[in-house]
């Protein structure tokens, strides 16, 4: 069952062009509304059907690969459907469909502008999601993490008044700076390896690499991916960011672009050196440092903060980290706990961004100081509100429990207490932002509301969903779409076995 | 007959057009744009034969009048000749093709004598190209530089004056040249290139080999703009008239750098020049230095032509990196930028000057959102034209970026490659900018009213002899940034000069 | 040492021409004495390729009947004279081309100074 086997097939390739297809269809129907929408809509739902389509096979190791041009001597342009990659596309896609749904009730509730070129870049963002997920090696990543980077910006300015742009300009300094360490990183590496072809258990597995060259190029890297996944310092973007519209920070900065920063630490931790080659260097230890300060300082300052979206932008950040300190940890057990949050953290996180939006949409409140009684008037809104917050805390039945379970037990395997200390202190500090919010929201009378309903459905329907999925997750982590298997095929292909 | 000819046809048709046209089209103005074409057509269509009947037969050498060099005259087809022919002339037919309403339109330029001047310069490029001795190198840059000097002239008010300084430079610049032809005459005995190469090592230790070596260079580096010798570049693709400077950036400099690389690798040798006299280190210094500053230079323009110009600065340094680099990925990344810069900046020039059409200026900060309104698809090209600047994949620009980089770690060159990516963060910065100003709404006046008026919605897009050529241009970016291999590999790989 | 210098005379004269030339080209405020220091500057490369292929007592290389195919050390090299013939046109040209320069900065600036010059163009670009 370890051994992998590949086979060609197309389906990665119409997976990542059908929303690229798309794209130019959403211009072209820009006057009309429906037919729009309905591209975006289609788009997402074929999207998903074709990556469902590759699980079964990635969870038996059989894997689908394409090489599509040759980019540069010797290195293809390629995508191949691993199960890490599949599960990843699997996140990105699923909830895609979701926010479809939900961005057309908020853009048509808020009478937005330019709402084409939203949905035509939201449509790119999405391509090169799914081509970073399946991306076969470094080049080809770096190709599809620059794209995202660039289809990402007109997003984040949609609004186009002056703190989205200056959010914009931070955001593109950031990223492209990033972007630029990403491409020294992967030109050293193939300087030394010859070979940029992901593979589990690492590219340098078998190539004998100075400690001091690895530690350079483990920085470049981690500054490259870093910023995505938002490891303090190099976090500051996101907060800011979240001027973007809340789909967009939904998505986005809980889904695909953070996400494929912390994709591509696990890629980078797993597939690029190793982690045979990381414990022996100590290389993990900055992640550790690195993401176990982010946690807790990330927490607390989500603590302080008013404004909604930046409370739970810090709140991802420093759910991020877990991701990051689990493949830090390097044990089996805590790498798959990393990989299951990033889907299980997408879930949570886009709940409650979603519920964000509507309350935005509905009453025009970002504040969490005027949140007062709104659960009165929103109560399915507020619910699953009180859902992704019980998730994000850890408490079970929400399937943030599980990834945290997974991760906590590998910080007992690699004999790292502080990591668990970590863990469970940053639980208390979830708790402690998020639910004075609830508290606030069901237990206390608010003003101004009278006469007010829940959101259109547009906008309720979905995050209704992605709460029940959450506690779904939380049950049965395999719920649907095997997120449990393919992660534990995962980490089986990078140990080569698995001790729980 | 034309096949056994056709190395020698191109500078040939386009020196017999150049003066028939003053005489053909005497009575009848319109002629010469149809003459311009044909004879530029028939070049590309040459060009074409050329570089496939190189690849098939290998180099081609053409002795003038049968004479056999070193007493002949020869013109070398070699892989980087034929490849430079096709780019110059594929770019100069686009160009030309976008200056059928702008030339006449422009100030009072009288169109016959402006486009006999054109072909005469590019008679010049192809002559310095094709050239396999010394002394016809310095015949065909000189009549290059002069038809250059007069085609900046014709622009604005101050054109003049800058296309005076550009020729007491440019005349400093090709004396210098021939001086070194001189010494290097006086010691070898020989013009014919070949002939010199196999001379040369024996005088290896001559004085006057260095001295003309450091001549030589000098004067490419004028002609190339190379910091510190870029003075004359702002201000001449500034004042000149759009199709003069859209021709000139993309391909004026280019052929001082090929120039330049054919002299150092093809008559002095790799080694001598990189391992002896390090004079390829001090290019590539100097390069680095030109690539800052320009950038830097470029981000405080506020005229979109200039800060094109100070990019194009900038752009040069990284065509003499890659030379300077001496090593293969160094040369592949400077060839390909070749094309590439050629590519982009000729898209970019172009569309500067449909906005000075348009608007009757190209002042970034006058610039507004109502421009992309109206003229949607050349902004469109602006922007793959800008991405390919920064280097975001998928366009070429990406990829000769990543070639240089290559170069830079395979000679260990760490400052170089800081200099690589700060650069393209810059290159970000000042595209960036007018991105912002050409796409978003102006942040100052929130009257919405005012903004969505009708008649700012109209679509006023240019005429299309002046859209296509940039429409292709900027296709071009992203189609040959995805096959930039099969150029790489086919063609570029065999320009390898022996011995690096 | 002395010998050196004076055996080379052609070269020493030549060079000196070129710093003359070149320091009237980039120090000179007129434009017209800027085209005379380039003009300088190209005769003394002119001079540097024929003083290169001079010899006392030697002739063209036409076969003659009294020096023998075999003394070709009395032959000179004609190559550098011819090129020199083509380096004077270009040389021309570029003085053509550069006077209607001056003549079209004259027109539109009325000056021929360049300090005043750039003063005048500084205007004319901040409008």
């Amino acid at each position: 069952m370890n051994i992998q086997s590949f086979y060609t097939s197309f389906v990665p390739l119409y997976a990542v062009l059908v929303s690229l297809i798309a794209a130019p269809l959403i211009i072209l129907s820009s006057k009309k509304r429906n037919l729009r929408e309905f591209w975006t809509i289609a788009a997402s739902l074929i999207k998903f059907g074709l990556v469902v389509s590759l699980v079964p096979n990635a969870l038996l190791n059989k894997i689908a690969e394409l090489s599509i041009v040759e980019i540069s001597p010797g290195i293809e342009l390629a995508l191949k459907a691993d199960p890490f990659g599949v599960f990843f596309a699997l996140v990105a896609s699923g909830l895609w469909i979701f926010t479809s749904f939900y961005s057309i009730g908020y853009v048509r509730g808020l009478k937005d502008h330019k709402q084409t070129r939203y949905f035509f870049y939201f449509a790119i963002c999405l391509s090169s999601t799914i081509g970073v997920a399946f991306a076969a090696n470094l080049l080809t990543f770096v190709v599809f993490y620059e794209i995202l980077t660039i289809a990402t910006y007109p997003l984040v300015i949609h609004k186009e008044d002056e703190k989205s742009i200056k959010a914009g300009r931070k955001y593109l300094a950031y990223t492209l700076t990033a972007g630029s360490l990403l491409i020294a990183a992967t030109a050293v590496t193939y300087q030394i390896t010859n070979n940029l072809d992901f593979k589990a258990g690492g590219i340098f597995e078998n190539i004998v690499l100075s400690p001091n060259m690895a530690w350079i190029l483990f920085l470049l890297f981690l500054g490259g991916v870093g910023v995505k996944a938002s490891i303090m310092p190099l976090h500051s973007w996101l907060p800011t960011a979240m001027a973007a519209p809340t789909p967009v920070s939904a998505l986005l900065h809980a889904v695909a672009v953070v996400k494929s920063g912390v994709f591509g630490v696990v890629r980078v931790v797993c597939f690029v050196f190793g982690p045979k080659l990381m414990y022996e260097l100590g290389l993990n230890n900055i992640l550790i440092v690195f993401a176990g300060f982010t946690i807790i300082v990330a927490s607390l300052m989500a603590l302080k903060q008013d404004n909604l979206k930046r409370r739970l932008a810090y709140s991802t950040i420093s759910h991020l980290s877990y991701i990051v300190l689990g493949a830090g940890l390097l044990s089996s057990a805590a790498i798959l706990g990393a990989i299951m949050h990033i889907a299980f953290h997408a879930v949570m996180k886009i709940t409650l961004f979603f519920c964000a939006g509507a309350i935005y949409v509905n009453l025009h409140k970002e504040n969490i100081s005027e949140l007062n009684g709104v659960g009165k008037v929103m109560p399915w809104t507020m619910g699953a509100f009180a859902v992704g917050s019980i998730g994000l805390t850890g408490i079970p039945p929400v399937n943030g429990f599980v990834s945290k379970w997974y991760i906590g037990l590998g910080a007992l395997q690699a004999n790292n207490l502080i990591a668990l200390i970590i863990l469970i202190i940053s639980g208390l500090l979830n708790a402690a932002y998020f639910f004075p919010i609830v508290h606030r929201a069901f237990f206390r009378t608010g003003e101004g509301l009278e006469g007010k309903k829940e959101a259109s459905p547009f906008v309720v329907v979905p995050l209704v969903i992605t709460a029940i999925l959450a506690v779904l997750l939380g049950i049965c982590p395999d719920f649907l779409f095997d997120f449990y298997h393919l992660a534990l095929r995962v980490v089986t292909n990078v140990f080569g076995g698995i001790s729980l | 007959m034309i096949s056994s000819n056709s190395a020698a046809l191109t500078p040939l048709i386009l020196l017999f057009m150049a003066v028939s046209i003053p005489i053909v089209a005497l009575k009848k103005k319109q002629i010469a744009f149809f003459m311009v074409m044909i004879a530029t057509s028939i070049s590309v269509i040459i060009s074409f034969y050329n570089i496939f009947r190189v690849l098939k037969v290998g180099t081609i050498h053409y002795h003038f009048g049968g004479w056999i060099p070193p007493i002949g005259i020869e013109y070398v087809l070699d892989p980087l000749s034929s490849f430079m022919c096709l780019v110059i002339n594929v770019i100069a037919l686009l160009v030309l093709i976008h200056s059928k309403k702008i030339v006449e339109m422009e100030s009072k330029i009288k169109s016959v004598p402006y486009y006999a001047l054109v072909l005469l310069m590019l008679c010049g490029f192809n002559g310095i190209i094709l050239a396999g001795d010394l002394f016809n190198l310095y015949v065909f840059l000189e009549i290059c530089s002069l038809s250059m000097y007069g085609l900046i002239s014709v622009g604005e008010k101050q054109a003049p004056v800058a296309a005076f300084r550009y020729l007491i430079i440019g005349a400093v610049g090709s004396s210098f040249y021939l001086l070194g032809v001189g010494f290097l005459y006086i010691t070898t005995g020989s013009l014919n290139m070949v002939d010199v190469r196999s001379i040369i090592p024996h005088l290896y230790n001559e004085p006057t080999i260095i001295v003309a070596i450091s001549l030589m260079v000098i004067g490419f580096g004028i002609k190339m703009a190379v910091f510190p010798f870029h003075g004359w570049l702002p201000d001449a693709y500034t004042y000149a008239p759009t199709t003069s400077s859209a021709l000139i950036a993309p391909t004026g400099t280019k052929i001082g750098a090929y120039a330049m690389l054919r002299i150092l690798f093809f008559v002095f040798g790799v080694n001598y020049v990189s391992k002896t006299l390090h004079i390829t280190d001090i290019l590539a210094w100097l390069s680095a230095i030109g690539i800052i500053y320009g950038s830097i230079m470029a981000i405080s323009q506020k005229e979109m032509k200039r800060m094109l110009a100070y990019s194009s600065v900038s752009q040069i340094g990284y065509i003499g990196l890659g030379i300077g680099l001496c090593n293969p990925m160094g040369l592949i990344g400077a060839v390909l930028h070749v094309m590439n810069h050629a590519i982009m900046k000729a898209c970019l020039f172009l569309v500067a000057g449909n906005y000075r059409v348009k608007l009757g200026h190209s002042n970034i900060f006058k610039l507004s959102d109502n421009i992309r309104k109206k003229k949607p698809w050349t902004t469109a090209a602006f922007t793959v034209g800008a991405l390919s600047m920064v280097g975001i994949p998928p366009t070429v620009g990406f990829f000769s970026k990543w070639y240089l980089v290559l170069g830079t770690i395979k000679n260990s060159s760490w400052v170089f490659l800081a200099v690589l990516l700060i650069s393209s963060l810059l290159n970000a910065i000042y595209f960036f900018r007018v991105l912002e100003k050409v796409y978003l709404k102006p942040i100052r006046s929130t009257n919405l009213e005012e903004l969505n008026m009708p008649e700012n919605n109209k679509k006023d897009e240019v005429s299309s002899s002046a859209l296509i050529p940039v429409l292709i241009l900027a296709i071009a970016l992203i189609v040959l940034g995805l096959l930039n291999t099969i150029i790489v590999k086919g063609i570029i790989e065999k320009m390898i000069p022996a011995g690096m | 040492m002395i010998d050196f210098f004076l055996g080379h005379y052609g070269y020493w004269f030549a060079i000196l021409l070129m710093c003359l030339g070149l320091y009237g080209a980039i120090m000179k405020k007129n434009l017209i004495k800027k085209l005379i220091g380039i003009a300088i500057f190209q005769t003394s490369i002119i001079i540097f390729f024929v003083a290169s292929s001079s010899k006392w007592g030697a002739t063209v290389p036409i076969f003659d009947e009294k020096i023998g195919v075999a003394n070709t050390a009395k032959y000179i090299n004609p190559l550098p004279h011819t090129l020199m013939l083509t380096a004077i046109v270009v040389g021309v040209a570029t003085m053509g081309v550069a006077f209607a320069l001056v003549i079209s900065i004259f027109q539109k600036y009325k000056t021929l100074d360049e300090s005043v010059l750039l003063k005048r163009m500084k205007k004319d670009n901040d409008i």
